[in-house]
């Protein structure tokens, strides 16, 4: 028995010095990839990819233009917002290219530890609701109108929600001030959470589909909006100042000014990619665009980033310039 | 303490079985095996028990007063260079409990055990190891075997862990599988092998070390009646030819008798009675022991020694000759041939006659123990 | 596959058998009777007292205890930088991990600059796998390996499958180095036991994502982060499994072996050891499996493997990409158990084997390396062999097929499934969570503890009083009375499959054959693939994360009760049937109480899986405690309630698998 194994691991030995030498002798039709022209100084760009596809959309067209134009070699790591966070410290992580908020993160990461910094709006708008499916919208015109929701309360009463009238809230990681409007606004309705974005999104299609009422909690830019175009039902105005006390909030949410987050070992390096970064801006349509050639026709990320790039070479040569 | 094996005496089944008696009685002196106040008790804080009035309660009573179960009860015996001691009892009387004792598989809780000058309870770790690899070796009931391991290392085991050389160890197991009977099956794993031959696998690894003492924990308890005979007298065999010491246990009388030397048997820990088969058959020392040889044919086991009385004034003194220690099975042809009753003789000496008469009462009336 | 990630093994350690010689009088029980008065007080009190007492908590709203778990993770994090230990010690085996990770990916998956291709392609690597596997395992498993390794590239995710390949051997590696060690140590010593037994609870029912984050902190984002938080959850059983087969070794033979003057050392070596091998192998099978049922989760911390694209997929909802990332999880699960278990057998019968040829065997391996260096040169040398994309491709045409299966599944089923959601949480599980969460906590704990000694005796007892001690401390008594419904009701319902499927699988060899693959994809495939159509059907809900909880839980359950029936003694069955017992009374009045202690393990087993989806749960609208867990990993300011919500599905969990299993241990010595 031990001579046999001795036997095994010899020939392991021999196996590895064997294809080694094999391999050494050349031949065959790979090629080295050429080094990137003009991109010497640009090296490693580690990008965030936050769990939404609309961040996917704006991350894989920024690194497209990156490793196309720039000649870095871009890194995808799929993180979710506090993680992502994290990486700027050790160096895992240079962009988070959409921002929503994060006052906290801000906080800690930018004002504290200041291994991160800001790097301005990338041009989109957050906005965040109440929705209902398009079909409640045509049927219950009215709906729209928070001060009719008790009306409909009885509509939206499900298995999980005790009797009251279900608003449905998604991934926890979503800013929310639910719980706090419903019993601000005096409305007939408790918070039901989903608990992630694909079981939000799920609820909307199956609503939208089988006609069944829904109220939920989503917001824009999202892809699904392209496929089902939510309604948002108008709460009272957003006010400066009126979220200050989380507690007696009694307003909407206010629109969001996306922004881009850089490590400040990124920001500081020179690296062409961080002027990109810094110019990258566009819409909520482009984003949407792209998003849904991900979402909805199958399309690979790089694939939908390169045929959006290719389709508006006027706005990228503006960010390079 | 010598590690040469102890002098081969004279087996038992020769014709002069007094002569062994005597010498066997004689090397007890010098005993290879010393056993004195032995005490095995278990439960929780066992060792007060000993040396107050509790310990003279019995099971029961200590069982409910104290929690403690008492295995093995001041038990003493010596056991004679070349003797086969057997230490006989029901389930439960403690036998395998004191087996244990012998080489501290089991601690004891008091006594004394004492193999060939070295104290075992005293011993070291280390001296205890030593023994254990070199003087005293363990047959089991459930054999105990490798199963990973093919029957030639199975053999050598003993041999591997005290450092000996691969030939050597080698030579020396093959040698034992020849003596077990086991040539050409040295290659097999020991669950391709019947039960019997896994205890002849068990037999060989325990002589391969070549030990001074046997120890046997009712080895042949799981076998079949017919393979259990085959190995008894295999053992028998086994002993004529290499002599060893064995402390043998068993739950089986028959096999006692076939095999001791002499047999202690045991109740509920204690020593009820030590002495040869035929004392054990012939003079019980008490009801439970008379119990337990009620069945045993008489005169399988019974010498010349139970049954000759002196002889009458008138009776003739020319019949044939026989020792003292002749089981009268053997002798009884001889006496119902001859017309004079037959002497029993030791040495020059005249013990007394045996005629037809006192033959047939044993033979006849098996069932009434005088 | 007979030993598909046993999850929560928290039952690997039997109990000692009582002391012998202490035989108690067996009081005549009326357990049913008194289970009946305790819920007739329960109800009654839920009666009256009904919403007061039930501590409940706001979503937002954390505890003193809550908030002193986030200023530690903070102080933590701000001592982080400039501590020699972290920087040096943690960081030295963090930048270890990481470039044998990377270097094993260079070699086997990505891209090795300048190269545009692994230095070894495909071909080569599954040359090399089915060498491995010949070597191991014998013939049937090079097949299976090497079909298993092409089938990665034939469903498009070759460097994903191979860097979860990577990263599970990693850790599988380094949770054999460290848990056969502290197997033996746990073998050998009470002591070791009593402390390490509760460490591994703690480590297989804690929720992984209560934990990712502070490993982020340690390991930072990616491949060492992924292999620690595998690891983590992957150690246990290696180390139970060790320890319980040492400890089984027969204790004739360690007698006998010790009889003849053995050392310790030795008797480690020489007896023990060898005697548990199988055991042994057992335990690493077990631990691969769980390493793989991670690789999910480890995604989330940019971990390498098939996790992403199944989390990529559940993004857009993509249906069909999920199916065919989480069928490669099944292929390489199902692989990687048979060739262990294959490789654990062959040494042995083949050495046993008669027509054993050890030259023959010698030829084969060497042939096959042979044949290996071929394929691996040419895998270095052109393009065909080193780029898996040149297969053809199966995975688009499967994911479509897929997609539109479980399309016109939900289209066609949504309206009575939504039916069968509402009458079942209106009829049983709306009420039963009011009993639990809506009556005063004190009310709830009594009868707990009061169960739980009817059940078990004063030890569960005693373990219940801590463990909602615990729950009671962390601040989140009524989130884990509902869960603790969800969890019960769960069970309830993987019972009931258990005994309906497990009879029939345990009387029927067909019935067993063709169920058994279903159940093990049920085991390995990630939960993440069924919760999009699992949401289609059921909506967000309670009972979806019930639905999800059986998918799990109920093959592993199944299983254990068609072996228990299995286990029946013939000749009991036969003799029954000799007494002309129809086929429902066999069943019922034999083989069913016979498997009597099969079927508490199994619902022990089936409580502890069910509880480990609790998370999962909380994804597709199950609330309570999963939801929270998520949440602490989601946001900074909710990291202390997370863990806090971790703290309590470990109370929770240990509670309940003490109740059964001296429950289990009571039974078994009636």
């Amino acid at each position: 028995m031990r001579t046999g194994r001795s036997r095994v691991r010899g020939l392991a030995a021999l196996i590895a010095a064997g294809s080694l030498v094999v391999s050494g002798c050349g031949g065959g039709d790979i090629e080295d990839s050429a080094a990137p022209e003009g991109g010497a100084d640009c090296g490693d760009f580690d990008m965030a990819i936050n769990p939404w596809v609309g961040y996917e959309a704006s991350a894989h067209v920024v690194g497209y233009v990156a490793a196309t134009e720039l000649g870095c070699n871009v890194e995808y790591k799929s993180l979710k917002e506090e993680v992502a966070w994290q990486g700027f410290g050790s160096g895992e992580v240079d962009v988070v290219i959409e921002n929503w908020g994060h006052e906290d993160l801000k906080q800690t990461y930018i004002e504290e530890q200041g291994t991160a910094q800001d790097a301005g709006p990338n041009g989109n708008m957050g906005v965040i609701g109440w929705y209902v499916p398009p079909w409640m919208a045509e049927e219950y015109p009215d709906i729209t109108d928070w001060q009719n929701l008790n009306k409909y309360a009885d509509l939206f009463v499900t298995s999980e929600s005790g009797g009251k009238g279900q608003l449905l809230d998604g991934d926890p990681s979503f800013v929310t001030n639910d719980e706090a409007l419903v019993a601000n606004l005096g409305l007939n309705f408790t918070v039901v959470y989903a608990g992630s974005e694909p079981a939000l999104i799920q609820a909307f299609r199956s609503a939208e589909e089988n006609r069944t009422p829904l109220l939920g909690y989503f917001y824009d830019p999202q892809w699904f909006l392209s496929e089902v175009p939510l309604v948002k039902v108008d709460l009272p105005p957003y006010t400066d100042g009126c979220d200050a006390d989380p507690a007696a909030v009694a307003c909407d949410y206010p629109q969001y000014i996306l922004d881009k987050i850089v490590a400040t070992d990124f920001a500081e390096s020179g690296s062409p990619a961080y002027d990109l970064v810094e110019a990258f801006e566009w819409t909520n349509e482009d984003q949407n665009i792209v998003a849904r050639y991900i979402a909805e026709d199958g399309m690979d990320p790089e694939d939908a980033a390169q045929k959006w790039v290719e389709d508006n070479p006027d706005i990228v040569q503006g960010w390079l310039a | 303490m010598s590690p040469e094996a102890p002098p081969v005496l004279a087996a038992p089944f020769q014709d002069d079985v007094t002569a062994r008696i005597a010498r066997l009685d004689e090397a007890r002196r010098d005993p290879l095996l010393h056993v004195d106040g032995l005490w095995k008790v278990f439960g929780a804080k066992s060792d007060r028990i000993m040396g107050t009035p509790e310990a003279e309660l019995s099971r029961r009573e200590l069982m409910a007063k104290t929690g403690c179960v008492v295995a093995v009860k001041d038990v003493s015996f010596d056991v004679a260079p070349g003797e086969v001691f057997v230490v006989m009892g029901l389930s439960g009387s403690g036998k395998s409990t004191l087996v244990r004792c012998l080489t501290r598989l089991i601690e004891p809780t008091a006594g004394q055990v004492t193999v060939a000058g070295q104290d075992i309870t005293t011993a070291s770790d280390a001296q205890l190891r030593e023994l254990r690899r070199r003087h005293v070796a363990m047959v089991f009931q459930h054999f105990g075997l490798l199963p990973h391991r093919r029957v030639i290392d199975n053999v050598s085991y003993g041999l591997e862990i005290r450092g000996a050389g691969k030939a050597e160890r080698r030579a020396r197991a093959q040698e034992m599988v020849d003596l077990v009977g086991l040539s050409g099956n040295e290659n097999s794993y020991p669950d391709q092998l019947s039960g019997g031959m896994q205890q002849r696998v068990g037999l060989a690894r325990a002589l391969a070390v070549d030990p001074s003492v046997m120890l046997f924990d009712e080895p042949f308890s799981a076998l079949d009646p017919l393979i259990r005979r085959d190995m008894q007298n295999e053992v028998i065999r086994l002993h004529h030819e290499v002599g060893k010491t064995m402390v043998f246990i068993t739950h089986d009388l028959q096999e006692a008798l076939k095999l001791g030397d002499r047999i202690l048997i045991m109740r509920d820990g204690a020593m009820v009675q030590v002495g040869r088969p035929d004392e054990v058959v012939g003079a019980p020392a008490d009801d439970y022991v008379r119990d337990f040889v009620s069945d045993v044919p008489r005169s399988h086991v019974l010498t010349l020694r139970w049954v000759m009385r002196d002889p009458r004034p008138d009776e003739s003194l020319e019949g044939p000759v026989m020792g003292p220690d002749t089981v009268v099975r053997d002798a009884a042809r001889r006496v119902l041939d001859s017309a004079d009753p037959a002497r029993v003789v030791a040495g020059q000496q005249l013990l007394g006659v045996v005629d037809r008469a006192d033959i047939l009462r044993v033979i006849v009336a098996e069932e009434s123990p005088s | 596959m007979t030993t598909v990630a046993e999850r929560p093994a928290a039952s690997a350690a039997p109990e000692p058998p009582p002391a012998p010689g202490q035989p108690k009088p067996e009081p005549v029980r009326r357990t049913g009777l008194v289970l009946a008065a305790i819920l007739g007080i329960w109800v009654l009190g839920w009666l009256f007292l009904q919403g007061s007492a039930t501590l409940p908590l706001g979503r937002a709203t954390l505890t003193d205890f809550q908030a002193k778990l986030n200023d530690l993770r903070a102080a933590f994090d701000a001592a982080r930088d400039g501590n020699f230990f972290l920087e040096y010690v943690v960081g030295g085996i963090s930048d270890g991990l990481e470039a044998f990770v990377v270097g094993a990916q260079d070699l086997l998956s990505q891209a090795a600059f300048p190269r545009p291709v692994p230095e070894i392609g495909w071909l080569g690597v599954v040359a090399i796998g089915a060498w491995i596997a010949y070597a191991l395992a014998g013939l049937r498993s090079t097949i299976l390996v090497g079909a298993s390794l092409v089938s990665f590239g034939v469903l498009g995710y070759w460097s994903e499958s191979i860097d979860l390949l990577i990263v599970t051997f990693t850790a599988v590696l380094i949770a054999v180095a460290i848990g056969i060690p502290l197997g033996i140590a746990m073998a050998r010593s009470r002591v070791v036991t009593a402390i390490v037994t509760p460490i591994l609870d703690v480590m297989q029912t804690m929720p992984s994502f209560v934990y990712l984050l502070p490993l982020v902190l340690l390991f930072s984002i990616g491949p060492s982060a992924a292999v620690m938080a595998t690891l983590i959850y992957a150690l246990p059983p290696v180390v139970r499994i060790t320890a319980h087969g040492l400890r089984t070794v027969a204790a004739s033979t360690i007698e006998a072996t010790t009889s003849m003057g053995s050392t310790k050392a030795q008797l480690l070596r020489k007896v023990q050891l060898p005697m548990a091998k199988r055991t042994i192998i057992v335990g690493v099978n077990q631990t691969m499996m769980a390493a793989l049922s991670i690789a999910t989760i480890a995604a989330l911390i940019d971990g390498p493997g098939l996790g992403e694209p199944v989390i990529e997929a559940l993004q857009t909802l993509d249906i069909g990409a999920a199916f065919v990332s989480g069928l490669a999880i099944v292929i390489m699960a199902i692989m990687l158990d048979r060739t262990t278990t294959a490789a654990s057998q062959r040494a042995e019968a083949e050495r046993r084997s008669a027509r054993y040829d050890p030259r023959r065997r010698r030829i084969g391996l060497v042939g096959g390396s042979v044949l290996a260096a071929v394929c691996v040169y040419l895998s270095r040398s052109y393009l065909w062999a080193a780029d898996p994309s040149n297969l053809p491709d199966l995975g688009r045409p499967l994911a479509e097929a897929a997609g539109a299966a479980t399309d016109w599944f939900t289209d066609t089923f949504s309206g009575v499934t939504g039916a069968i959601k509402d009458g079942f949480t209106y009829g049983l599980l709306n009420p039963f969570q009011s009993l639990l969460a809506d009556s005063p906590w004190w009310l709830v704990a009594a009868v707990l503890l009061a169960v739980a000694f009817v059940l078990g005796g004063w030890r569960p007892a005693a373990s219940t009083a801590v463990c909602l001690a615990v729950i009671l401390a962390v601040g989140l008594w009524q989130d884990s009375m509902v869960t603790l419904t969800m969890t019960l009701v769960a069970t309830v319902l993987v019972m009931a499959l258990a005994v309906v499927f497990g009879v029939w699988m345990g009387r029927s060899k067909g019935a067993d054959t063709a169920l058994r693959p279903l159940l093990d994809a049920g085991q390995t495939i990630p939960p993440f693939v069924y919760l999009v159509p699992a949401l289609a059907l059921f909506g967000t809900s309670r009972f979806t994360a019930i639905v999800a909880a059986i998918v799990y839980a109920g093959p592993a359950a199944i299983k254990l009760v068609a072996d228990g029936i299995r286990g029946v003694s013939p000749t009991t069955v036969e003799a029954a049937e000799s007494a002309g017992s129809s086929t429902l009374q066999v069943i019922t009045k034999v083989q069913l109480p016979m498997a009597r202690s099969a079927l508490v393990l199994a619902s022990n087993q089936g409580l502890l899986y069910v509880l480990s989806m609790v998370v999962i749960g909380g994804l597709v609208g199950g609330g309570a405690l999963g939801y929270t867990v998520v949440s602490g990993f989601s946001q900074a300011q909710l990291f202390g309630k997370g863990l806090a919500a971790g703290i309590a599905i470990v109370a929770l969990g240990i509670m309940l698998d003490r109740i059964t299993q001296h429950t289990a241990a009571r039974q078994g010595r009636r």
